[in-house]
Formats: structure tokens, sequence, C-alpha cells
């Protein structure tokens, strides 16, 4: 995986575990890397890999059980909630990105329909 | 904690330490950046009680640095320091012999990884292998400290990925590791402590994912400030 340097590395990572969780390359129930081979998969740190699972487990979406590893919580709902959020994340960025060129969301609309018939 | 503490170093008229003043913590990894002439080296070897300094002190956990703390600070110098004729078993014998925490195993292991063979001689290695072999021999110490002096340096890409791997694999949770390097890019998302030098002071220390975090600037971009003016001497 290439990184941004400029924005947080344990954030990248841990859009990309969100992303891998969405698209069923990882499932619900399953258990996550440890820390280490967390860090050598990504190339990272592994105190970056510490902060990737912290911040996981503060959003609710992965469990540690102690001295047995970290796990993603066994739950499908939770892909549905990550989809939404993740697509609305990015659709928030496109449209204050296209808001500022000046398209308004009938436009925007509009074109998205036009590009798709091409 | 190692700490620097108000360290000089001066050769005959050249002062190439001045008034250097940082403590290590133990888990972090730390880059230890600077254009060539800096300090790095002569701080490290300082560190590693292979030089005595002007002014100043390093203490490990309190206690002044002396060829005793050599059992618990892992030196790698950037020079080849073994002997052509010794096979790659041979440097594990030899580091076998002289420390007591060296993993003969450990090395094996750490050899076939990275595809060496224990029976080629050092002096038919290429670069990137002697690097390799360096690396594994350091790494298979088991120690709180390790500093290691451009392991990056003059050997290709995949080399350089198989030398970073190596290292964070093998990496004792709590050990603290410090890797000179002018390849800032090559390090960033390795490291999460840098310590910046510049004509034998130490400009800055920093937490490199606060950085991106509150100022949104890399760790190359955040050196090329701190350096600017400084490429005429580089």
């Amino acid at each position: 995986m290439k990184f941004n340097t400029a924005t947080p590395i344990y954030q990248q990572v841990v859009a990309d575990l969100k992303k891998k969780i969405v698209n069923g390359t990882i499932h619900p129930g399953d258990k996550l890397p440890s820390g280490r081979d967390l860090a050598v998969e990504y190339k990272i740190n592994p105190n970056t890999s510490s902060r990737v699972y912290a911040l996981l487990e503060e959003q609710g979406i992965t469990y540690t059980k102690r001295g047995i590893g970290t796990f993603v919580i066994d739950d499908e709902n939770i892909v549905d909630i990550l989809k939404e959020e993740m697509a609305n994340h990015l659709l928030t960025f496109f449209m204050n990105n296209m808001h500022e060129l000046g398209y308004s969301s009938d436009d925007i609309i509009d074109l998205i329909r036009r590009n798709e018939k091409c | 904690m190692l700490e620097t503490k108000n360290v000089s170093k001066s050769f005959l008229t050249k002062q190439v330490l001045k008034n250097v003043n940082f403590t290590l913590k133990p888990g972090s990894i730390y880059a230890l950046l600077g254009p060539n002439g800096s300090g790095k080296t002569t701080w490290m070897k300082l560190a590693a009680a292979l030089s005595k300094p002007s002014k100043g002190t390093i203490t490990l956990d309190d206690q002044p640095i002396s060829i005793k703390s050599r059992e618990k600070i892992v030196f790698l110098p950037t020079e080849n320091f073994f002997y052509n004729n010794m096979t790659i078993k041979d440097v594990g014998l030899y580091y076998d012999d002289f420390f007591a925490d060296f993993s003969i195993e450990k090395y094996h292991d750490l050899i076939n990884k990275m595809d060496l063979s224990e029976k080629s001689k050092i002096k038919t290695l290429s670069s990137g292998m002697l690097a390799k072999v360096k690396i594994a021999a350091a790494m298979s110490r088991n120690a709180p400290y390790y500093l290691l002096d451009e392991p990056l340096n003059g050997i290709d890409l995949i080399a350089r990925d198989e030398v970073m791997q190596t290292i964070i694999e093998s990496l004792n949770e709590d050990a603290t590791i410090v890797i000179s390097s002018h390849l800032v890019e090559e390090l960033e998302p390795y490291v999460n402590q840098a310590i910046f030098f510049k004509q034998g002071e130490m400009i800055e220390q920093c937490d490199v994912e606060e950085l991106r975090d509150t100022q949104g600037v890399s760790l190359a971009d955040h050196y090329r400030t701190l350096m600017k003016g400084d490429f005429l001497n580089a």
C-alpha cells in the first residue's frame, strides 16, 4: 500500500481495513493479524499498528480478547454500516468540491446521468 | 532511557557535535536525520562507547556509557567489518562468541528468509546481500537498544524493503531502535520519532504521526524545511 505521507498513517491503515471489511476480504468475526504482523504487512511501525487497533476498537469495529488477539465484531450489520459511512464520506468530499466549482446539486445529478450514457 | 546531556565532540580543531541534548525512550523507532557531516555517526559512536565526548555525558539508565553498556546497545556501523574470507555461517559463529544475547537460531532463520546461503563468502557478496547479512547479525541480538548507522545505504529498493522488514519483524516490543539515514522517504512509514541533526547540533525532535496530524506535513517535507539553505553543505 502506498501511503500519503502527509496524513497520519494509522488513519490510512484504518481506512484500508474498513474497505476490506466492506468488500468482503475481511469478514465479521475474523481474527485480525497481530500488531507485529500488521506492521510487516503494511510496512509500518509496530507502534502505528497499536494505534490502528486502538482506533478500530474505539469505533466499535473490533474487540480484543486478552492473550488471543483482535477480532472484527461478529455482526453482519457492520458491513452495511461501514459501507454507508465510507460512501457518505466520499460523497461529502465530492459534493463540497463540486459546489466550490459552482455546480448545484441538480447540475451534479444531470452531469452524472450524462456521464453514464457516454 | 538513553540520555545525551550537553554533549560536544571535537577532533583537533574541528567541532563535530555542539552541546547535543536528547533522550531516547523505550519502545520507539527513531529516525536520526541530517545531511552528511551533521554528526549522526559521531553521536552513534559515542553512544556505542567507541569514542568519548569532549564535553557532557551519555547515560544508559542513569549509568555513564562504558564498555559494559555494549551488552545493551547494539551498534551496526556503516562500514563492512567482517573478514573477507568468512562465510555467512562464520559471521553467525563470530557474533555468537562475542555476544551473550545473540541467538544463532534467529540468525539462521533471518538468513534463510532473505534467501542467502550460509556457505557464501563475504567477499563474493553484493552490497545488498552484505547489508542483509549485517542486519541479520545485528537483529539476532536481543538488546534494549539498537543503533543502526545507514543500514539502507547503497542498496537497491528490494533489498531495502527486506532490511526494513527484518528490522520490524525481529524487534522486541520494548526495544528502541535508532536508524540514521539521509533516505528520509524510505524511512518515513517505519519510524514514529525523528531527531534532526544539522551542522553538529540537534535542532529538533518530533513525533512523526503528530507532525502529520497537527501540521499535515510529511517527514520528508519537514526535513526539507529544516535543512533549507543547507544544501550547499550537504
